[in-house]
């Protein structure tokens, strides 16, 4: 977490006159979790509508789970479609099929999400490079072709459907979460329980471990680290957390497209994790932010938004390549050093 | 199956490889050379073939457009690369593949905005057009018979080019070991430029002799482009012959996949691919240790 | 409002859409967040959402779908609006992916508070849409084709499918081209369920004839190159080629199979003949080519020339495929509200079901079960155009009076009859 750390460093020799607004960012820094409970708690009553608050940290929660990947082990995934997918077809087949229990489901769509990435990283976490990138967007359409096929489980092309709206049932009563904002507040959970869980692997042994084999693989591995058996794990972390966002994006839309599964999906997550800025908490729901944002706001506008898009995209590579929240890092660093 | 059956499929395998070779081609070489997957490559195919249906409609000559589509494409492969991917050498490979992803985002919108989201009507010229009459019931295309022989000699000139001449001798040093080439006093920079260009130019030469088979739409080039990647990696990044070689495996894979089970023409190329890696994970003929 | 500016009802439209929700959403973003909600006020105009395919490779049909229901709203404002308030029609892009469709629905619905929903082309994304309006029980008009859209499953009092089907289409085109054509047909079929329902249902009608089926190929959706698939359909010696895909699909096929010489000894038969195909593949590639449609705008019929006139007036072309059905449904959809007195889905149903109406190409009637309009089929014929869209010609016409080409309510798992009362929501 490279904020993290220049962040320690700054405070270490920080004079003791702090302006407020380092005051801030220092505290953001340290406890990001605590911040981002806080300012998603807010969230949903400052954007155009609730639906989208929603929607960003769903996709938030996705990039997180690839950013796991990504920006914490720095492996290339262009196949994280498939947990996601299958995510979201786990839980619409067992509210429909099983049993009409959103926890139930969700924990399905977790465990299944995880078990995916078990198997493809499995077969696909030895190689590494563009040689990975490429063999995990082969499974993932494999995967594809499956679920298209399969129409009497997945509806094949039509989408999964008539995903029932099942109340929350907690012992003692049971809420109605259709209500845009209730639904809201129920992803937030699961979110934050993502990031409290995130932040305890990071903070674990394994965590400095995954950063060492970012860095330097054959480094960690003469320091006797089995470092494929760390990727794996950390892959299949990602994979689980991409399956509860799969979930929870069904659960909200009370359908899954076969799209979900196909490799644009991958693409897109992509996009939205470098475009926040990998290896932070925040960069991924910044990036999912600014992606939907944008992406409702032009869309609204031009029916060729799509070429704001792209020079977002280039701009950003150009001129911010740490993404958004990684540049802004940077820029209040920069800052406080003049300061000095 | 009927023995004649399979025989038309490997023709029909082989005139399909022969735009995934000139594709993988392409993206091949700017791999070796620059380590930029060029995730734009689809969309200058697309380009080709846009080049190609509007200067034949304002000249009326398949011929022209097959000199232009290229031309442009490649003049167009050098301002990329001079302007947005030069900055970035040195950078994560991750930073020009994203470039060129926005990049194919603005390439396809370009389009739609001039051109419409329609198809574009295009046929070979009258002299490709007639379907020859293969074994008494089948016809072929005399096009793509052209396309056939076209790709070959195209591929002979760039082995041509790579293995006989000062500059290839130059490109294929720079593969191995750039810093070396530069110490001996050659600008890579211009290299680099050149192998952009040219690494354009055949993905606009594939799109225009896609245009009379295919429809000429602005989206053509996105399943292209992740099918070309395919090959690209079946093949072993960076390497030419792998590139020719699983052009023509994947497109007969795919067309005898038709016989068998035709729902899978198109996923199958990603089981070879998945078989490839599993077993020989650089590719075909690819280099072991490239960009890992 | 002079006439000719009245015609430019989709640019306007999208134009104010701008003004209204693109500007605000612009402000939102500099921090002014709350105005956007506030002028999301019940009153004031009437919201109409259209989420469409605009980019994505059914971009040209959807531009027309919407051009035809921009017609049909600025038709109804003119004579004073649904209930006495101005109709705003908002258009959503879907990218042809079922749960963009999904999510644009639920931010129509939730955002900009829409009180009536059309759109969608291809059966994934209009059931995902669909699905959608039953949860919050709004009223939905499909305005492309689908089997499962009036079935059991996901038919429900609040949706109406104002486009033919797979089934109807092919019993007519089957009917048509089992009496003209010879017998022996091989099928090409586009693998997901729409391709699946045309071929099925050629067959179903095909062996009423005694058609002898040859052979089958699937082929995966968007395939480019359909060469490989040729050695074996002509091996089969066919005498009809039935070409069960869409758009790209159907455009690919026809060029490919006019180079590969096909059409020497097969007959090519398309279930949906598309002009924007046709257009994009050239007149030698069509040739000859056989199919059917819902509406073609040469059609010499009091209303349809009407509508041609107007459609032409706006746009400055004529219609080509999609657009008929965008006109007819959003008309009956507005119209229908203004029959039933009130914006009530269950009001609205009573005055559709069972209504004879014309609006563009001739009777139709609107089936209580399932919602299904009925309406005649048109066979097709590519020819040489004389001028740019005059692409086809009309062939024949099979008449789909007394739910001859319709599957029967039981067979869709409803009561016959009966008016579908699905899913009604207290």
């Amino acid at each position: 977490m490279a904020e993290l750390q220049s962040q320690a460093a700054h405070a270490a020799t920080t004079p003791a006159v702090m302006s407020p607004w380092d005051k801030v960012v220092n505290l953001v820094s340290r406890y990001p979790v605590a911040f981002m409970t806080l300012f998603f708690i807010l969230f949903p009553f400052v954007v155009p509508y609730q639906a989208l608050a929603t929607q960003i940290i769903i996709w938030g929660l996705f990039a997180l789970g690839y950013n796991v990947c990504l920006g914490y082990t720095g492996m290339l995934s262009f196949g994280h479609a498939a947990y996601f997918g299958v995510g979201s077809y786990t839980l619409g087949i067992v509210l429909i099929r099983l049993w009409e229990n959103v926890w139930f489901g969700l924990a399905c769509a977790t465990f299944m999400g995880g078990i995916t990435a078990l198997v493809l990283g499995y077969l696909c976490i030895k190689r590494r490079g563009i040689y990975f990138a490429l063999l995990t967007l082969a499974f993932a359409q494999l995967l594809y072709f499956v679920a298209f096929q399969w129409v009497n489980l997945t509806g094949g092309d039509n989408g999964l459907r008539n995903i029932p709206a099942v109340p929350l049932a907690l012992p003692g009563f049971s809420v109605d979460i259709h209500d845009p904002l209730r639904f809201y507040f129920f992803v937030l959970f699961f979110v934050v329980l993502a990031l409290l869980l995130l932040q305890r692997i990071l903070q674990s042994p394994f965590g400095r471990v995954l950063e060492a084999v970012r860095e330097n693989d054959p480094r960690a591995r003469s320091c006797g680290y089995e470092t494929s058996n760390v990727r794996w794990l950390a892959f299949i972390v990602s994979g689980a957390i991409s399956g509860l966002a799969g979930g929870l994006y069904a659960l909200y839309l009370h359908f899954v497209g076969i799209e979900s599964l196909y490799w644009v999906t991958s693409g897109q997550i992509l996009m939205i994790t470098l475009l926040g800025g990998m290896g932070s908490f925040i960069g991924p729901f910044i990036g999912a932010g600014v992606f939907l944002f944008l992406e409702d706001v032009l869309s609204a506008i031009t029916v060729n938004w799509m070429i704001f898009l792209g020079t977002v995209f280039i701009l950003c590579v150009l001129f911010f390549p740490d993404g958004i929240w990684g540049t802004f890092v940077k820029l209040i660093g920069r800052k406080s050093a003049l300061k000095r | 199956m009927d023995f004649n059956v399979i025989i038309m499929q490997l023709f029909t395998g082989l005139s399909l490889g022969m735009l995934y070779v000139l594709l993988a081609l392409g993206l091949s070489i700017i791999f070796g050379l620059l380590t930029v997957v060029n995730f734009a490559h689809g969309s200058m195919y697309m380009w080709g073939a846009f080049v190609g249906v509007f200067t034949v409609a304002w000249t009326g000559n398949f011929w022209a457009a097959l000199v232009l589509a290229p031309l442009g494409v490649g003049l167009y492969g050098l301002v990329i690369e001079r302007w947005l991917i030069r900055p970035l050498y040195g950078r994560d490979i991750n930073y020009p593949l994203l470039l060129t992803f926005g990049l194919q985002l603005i390439m396809i919108e370009v389009v739609r905005i001039f051109f419409g989201t329609s198809d574009h009507p295009f046929s070979a010229p009258a002299l490709l057009s007639m379907p020859l009459e293969v074994m008494g019931i089948f016809y072929f295309p005399a096009y793509r018979v052209f396309l056939i022989v076209f790709t070959a000699v195209i591929c002979f000139v760039l082995w041509f080019f790579l293995e006989k001449t000062d500059l290839g001798l130059i490109i294929r040093a720079g593969t191995r070991d750039p810093l070396m080439v530069r110490a001996l006093g050659i600008d890579m920079n211009l290299i680099w430029w050149l192998v952009f260009g040219i690494g354009s130019a055949l993905a606009g030469l594939a799109g225009i002799l896609a245009a009379p088979i295919r429809s000429v739409y602005p989206e053509m080039g996105i399943a292209m482009l992740v099918e070309c990647f395919v090959v690209t990696v079946v093949g072993g990044m960076g390497s030419l012959p792998g590139a020719i070689v699983a052009g023509i495996l994947l497109g007969i894979v795919s067309s005898l996949t038709t016989l068998v089970y035709p729902q899978m023409a198109d996923i199958v190329i990603f089981l070879v691919m998945a078989v490839v890696l599993l077993v020989r994970p650089s590719g075909l003929f690819g280099k072991a240790g490239l960009l890992e | 409002m002079p006439e000719h500016q009245k015609g430019k009802g989709k640019g306007v439209s999208r134009r104010t859409f701008f003004k209204t929700t693109g500007v605000a959403a612009g402000a939102a973003a500099l921090g002014g967040f709350h105005f956007v909600r506030k002028s999301q006020a019940a009153s004031g105009p009437l919201k109409l959402g259209c989420p469409l395919p605009l980019t994505g490779p059914y971009g040209t049909e959807a531009l027309d779908q919407q051009a035809g229901a921009a017609l049909a709203v600025a038709e109804v404002n003119k004579n004073g609006g649904v209930l006495g308030r101005k109709v705003e029609l908002v258009v959503r892009d879907t990218k042809l992916k079922a749960d963009e469709a999904a999510r644009r629905a639920k931010e129509l619905i939730e955002s900009v508070k829409v009180e009536l929903m059309t759109g969608c082309l291809s059966a994934a994304n209009q059931l995902a849409v669909n699905e959608q309006c039953k949860l919050v029980g709004m009223p939905y008009m499909s305005i492309s084709q689908s089997n499962e859209i009036t079935e059991r499953r996901d038919a429900s009092v609040y949706t109406y499918h104002e486009a033919l089907d797979p089934h109807t289409t092919t019993q007519a085109v089957g009917k048509w081209a089992a009496q003209k054509f010879g017998k022996r047909w091989y099928f090409l079929t586009s693998d997901y369920a729409f391709g699946w329902q045309l071929t099925d249902g050629f067959r179903r009608v095909g062996k009423m004839f005694g058609v002898q089926d040859v052979g089958e190929t699937k082929h995966p959706l968007g395939t480019a190159d359909f060469s490989s698939y040729f050695p074996r359909i002509m091996a089969a010696k066919p005498d009809v080629l039935i070409i069960d895909n869409f758009g790209k699909d159907q455009l690919n096929t026809i060029k490919q199979a006019t180079s590969f010489g096909l059409k020497k000894k097969i007959q090519l038969l398309c279930p949906v003949l598309l002009a924007s195909a046709r257009l994009g593949a050239g007149t030698a590639a069509y040739e000859g080519v056989v199919g059917g449609t819902s509406f073609y705008w040469e059609q010499n019929h009091p209303t349809a020339k009407k509508f041609v006139a107007a459609f032409q007036k706006a746009n400055g072309r004529p219609p080509i495929d999609y657009a008929g059905y965008a006109y007819s449904g959003v008309l009956e959809l507005l119209n229908g509200v203004n029959r039933a007195g009130k914006l009530d889905a269950l009001a609205l149903a009573t005055a559709i079901e069972n209504r004879n109406y014309d609006n563009y190409k001739g009777k139709q009637w609107w089936r209580p079960c399932d919602h299904q309009s009925q309406q005649d089929v048109f066979i097709l014929r590519s020819k040489t155009p004389k001028k740019k869209y005059d692409v086809f010609e009309i062939i024949d016409t099979v008449s789909g009076a007394n739910e001859a080409l319709l599957r029967t309510c039981v067979e869709l798992g409803h009561k016959p009859g009966v008016p579908n009362r699905t899913g009604l929501k207290k």
